[in-house]
């Protein structure tokens, strides 16, 4: 499906009370878990917003969660969705894309979930190239469970279980998913609002494995605990160091506290993915039996 | 490999590989593992099996992967399985558990080895047995079935995907090495009917996918149907939407439980021999029955009265089948290749108004028929 141009039509109006993308949404389980100021809510309108302008059939979809505070996205969104287990999203969802081929599989998932009791699953279907959009929301904690320590928290970031501060290297998922194989890799901060919409559309067109990295306030524990102020004053701290560079070396894009760090969309290429390979190879041995 | 589902006819094939041709002719078009012995053979047959029927194989990148792609492939519709052994079973317990939350019909063939942890890898063991039953954490049931030859593999496995798709649970079809291994006459019939899945009928605006039907399974509504449901493993009310109330866990629980538990002639399955005259019974299943068989033969050339109760469905546990035989007769046997799991149940069923030896090894090897009749001269 390919990304309209330009939004002819003037954004939605946007009333007290009413999300203009409850359409989407169950509405019948708002209000949600996430702690004001979270940039969870912004991340998840803009994928909202990034499916109603490609005019997406809600039913060509299919959102998958593991455990979390991401982890909860299946919960709010009103399509086919699965709430999984903690880490395990992406190979739910493999299961799934590879019945369903032509259902578009999104994996919305916490940092945590997705690269430390999920990072293996997410390294294979990367190198799989299966065909699925993963978007991270990466607040570089386990909020959920109280602010633990996690594989991105920053060099010296403090946290319940990193109470004299983090001494573990963190991992630089946009390194980790484009040297695993993903097509299609990119980085914005949860106010780049627009810039989140339009890499969702980008990754929602495009075949094989994409990848997001969503950097995201979490004032309740994150933000709290390494005195990072209000939710909209880490979010301002994130975008203040936040530098465009697309196409970056990705050697140079870790997140090191108090330096500016890279987003971008790193990574957009093309290669056969796992369900095209699969079917070339069947092609193939009906070709043969047929002789 | 041939490029039809049903390989009608009669073959010479191991129960590893009667496994994997079960499931084909059962409809099964998805199977997801992880290499490990002793399955090895399921896999690796319906890696070549699958592309040729319109079927997808995939080798994941551990048990954990396999037992999520499962489930994830059966909301998508398709029947889907997966196969393991000893450690491998191990990691598949947490999306097992997933499956039995999100009421996911799907089959798994466990074929035990001896552990625990790596233990013996090409060696047969039965202990697997109690994880089975208990090995996810929390409350719930599920169906296990124990085939004791290539045939019964071959049968049993189709039978796991229609009370899968019944009951809407997972299937465990906990078979061992040496069935695994065996190589016997397989009949595969003519036709054998595909599981068929129960759907919603109604409009998606009015669909509760957790409302059980009067048997108190729901009909399953999968990716793309339209009904737009939200499947969580957290407990949940009718709208599949979670409720942290004490009252729905209560409600889901016992609701997961029940539909399982109060249908036991759907899927009770025993065989009886020599029983009618006996003495004393030995309870055994899988290949430690096809051992026992044989120990009744000596016993009774000996003169003793001695019979079998093969149990081919392990779970839930056949309380009242097994209250029966032991009624009839003054001593049970109980035969198995751990140091007693299934035993306790019976004790558990019969409650000590029979005597009861345990004749167990711990595994890498069968037992000697000679000392399952030591266990038998013992209890008479």
């Amino acid at each position: 499906m390919p990304v309209k141009e330009q939004r002819q039509a003037p954004p939605p109006e946007i009333t007290q009370g009413r999300h203009p993308m409850e359409k989407y949404l169950r509405m019948d389980r708002i209000p949600h878990i996430w702690c004001a100021g979270c940039g969870l809510g912004t991340t998840l309108a803009s994928f909202l917003y990034a499916v109603d302008d490609m005019g997406l059939d809600p039913d060509s979809l299919a959102v998958i969660s593991g455990i979390g505070c991401t982890g909860r996205v299946a919960g709010y969104v009103r399509m086919d969705s699965y709430h999984t287990t903690h880490g395990r999203p992406i190979a739910f969802a493999t299961g799934l894309k590879l019945a369903k081929p032509y259902t578009k599989a999104v994996v919305f998932s916490g940092d945590g979930d997705l690269f430390a009791i999920g990072g293996n699953h997410f390294i294979h279907a990367a190198r799989r190239n299966l065909d699925m959009n993963v978007i991270c929301v990466n607040n570089l904690n386990y909020g959920m469970t109280g602010g633990q320590v996690g594989p991105t928290t920053p060099l010296g970031g403090r946290c319940t279980t990193s109470p004299y501060g983090n001494f573990e290297h963190p991992f630089n998922l946009v390194y980790v998913a484009a040297s695993a194989g993903a097509a299609y890799v990119a980085r914005w901060t949860s106010l780049d609002v627009r810039r989140l919409q339009k890499a969702i559309q980008e990754m929602l067109s495009r075949k094989g494995f994409s990848f997001l990295e969503v950097i995201a306030p979490c004032p309740t524990n994150y933000g709290r605990r390494n005195k990072l102020g209000s939710g909209l004053d880490e979010l301002r701290h994130y975008a203040d160091h936040a530098v465009i560079k697309h196409g970056a070396d990705l050697s140079e894009t870790d997140i090191i506290p108090g330096q500016d760090f890279l987003v971008g969309k790193f990574v957009d290429s093309e290669k056969p993915t796992f369900w095209e390979m699969y079917q070339d190879k069947v092609a193939e041995l009906e070709k043969r039996s047929s002789r | 490999m041939p490029a039809k589902a049903v390989l009608s006819g009669v073959h010479f094939m191991n129960g590893d590989e009667a496994i994997a041709e079960g499931a084909l002719a059962a409809g099964c078009r998805f199977f997801a593992a992880y290499p490990i012995t002793p399955q090895s053979e399921i896999a690796e047959r319906l890696a070549a099996r699958l592309p040729r029927i319109g079927g997808t194989f995939v080798q994941m990148e551990d048990e954990l992967a396999a037992m999520a792609a499962v489930v994830g492939a059966s909301w998508g519709g398709e029947k889907a399985m997966t196969a393991t052994s000893g450690p491998g079973f191990s990691l598949m317990m947490e999306n097992l558990g997933l499956a039995v939350m999100t009421e996911t019909p799907c089959v798994l063939a466990n074929v035990q080895r001896a552990g625990p942890s790596t233990g013996l890898p090409t060696a047969v063991g039965q202990g697997d047995m109690m994880q089975a039953r208990w090995g996810s954490h929390g409350h719930y049931e599920l169906i296990a079935l124990c085939p004791y030859s290539p045939q019964e593999a071959f049968d049993l496995t189709v039978r796991a995907f229609a009370l899968a798709e019944r009951f809407r649970t997972p299937v465990l079809i906990m078979t061992d090495e040496v069935v695994g291994h065996m190589y016997e006459k397989v009949e595969i019939p003519e036709e054998v009917s595909e599981a068929s899945r129960r759907r919603p009928q109604g409009p998606p605006d009015e669909f509760l996918p957790f409302k059980p039907d009067e048997d108190l399974v729901p009909p399953m509504a999968c990716t793309g149907d339209g009904y737009r449901i939200h499947v969580t493993g957290l407990t949940h009310d009718e709208r599949g939407y979670p409720d942290m109330s004490a009252d729905a866990q209560d409600r889901l629980v016992r609701r997961l439980c029940d539909k399982v538990r109060l249908y036991p002639d759907e899927y009770t399955l025993w065989e009886e021999h020599s029983l009618e005259d006996a003495e004393v019974a030995i309870i055994s299943y899988g290949i430690s029955a096809r051992v026992a068989l044989r120990a009744v033969e000596l016993a009774r050339r000996k003169g003793h009265k001695v019979g079998l109760l093969r149990l081919v469905t392990a779970w839930p546990f056949p309380d009242e089948l097994v209250r029966r035989v032991a009624d009839n007769v003054k001593g049970l046997v109980t035969v198995e290749l751990n140091l007693g799991q299934i035993s306790r149940e019976v004790e558990r069923a019969v409650r000590g108004k029979v005597p009861q030896v345990g004749v167990y090894h711990p595994g890498g090897r069968i037992h000697r028929p000679e000392e399952v009749l030591a266990g038998i001269e013992e209890v008479i």
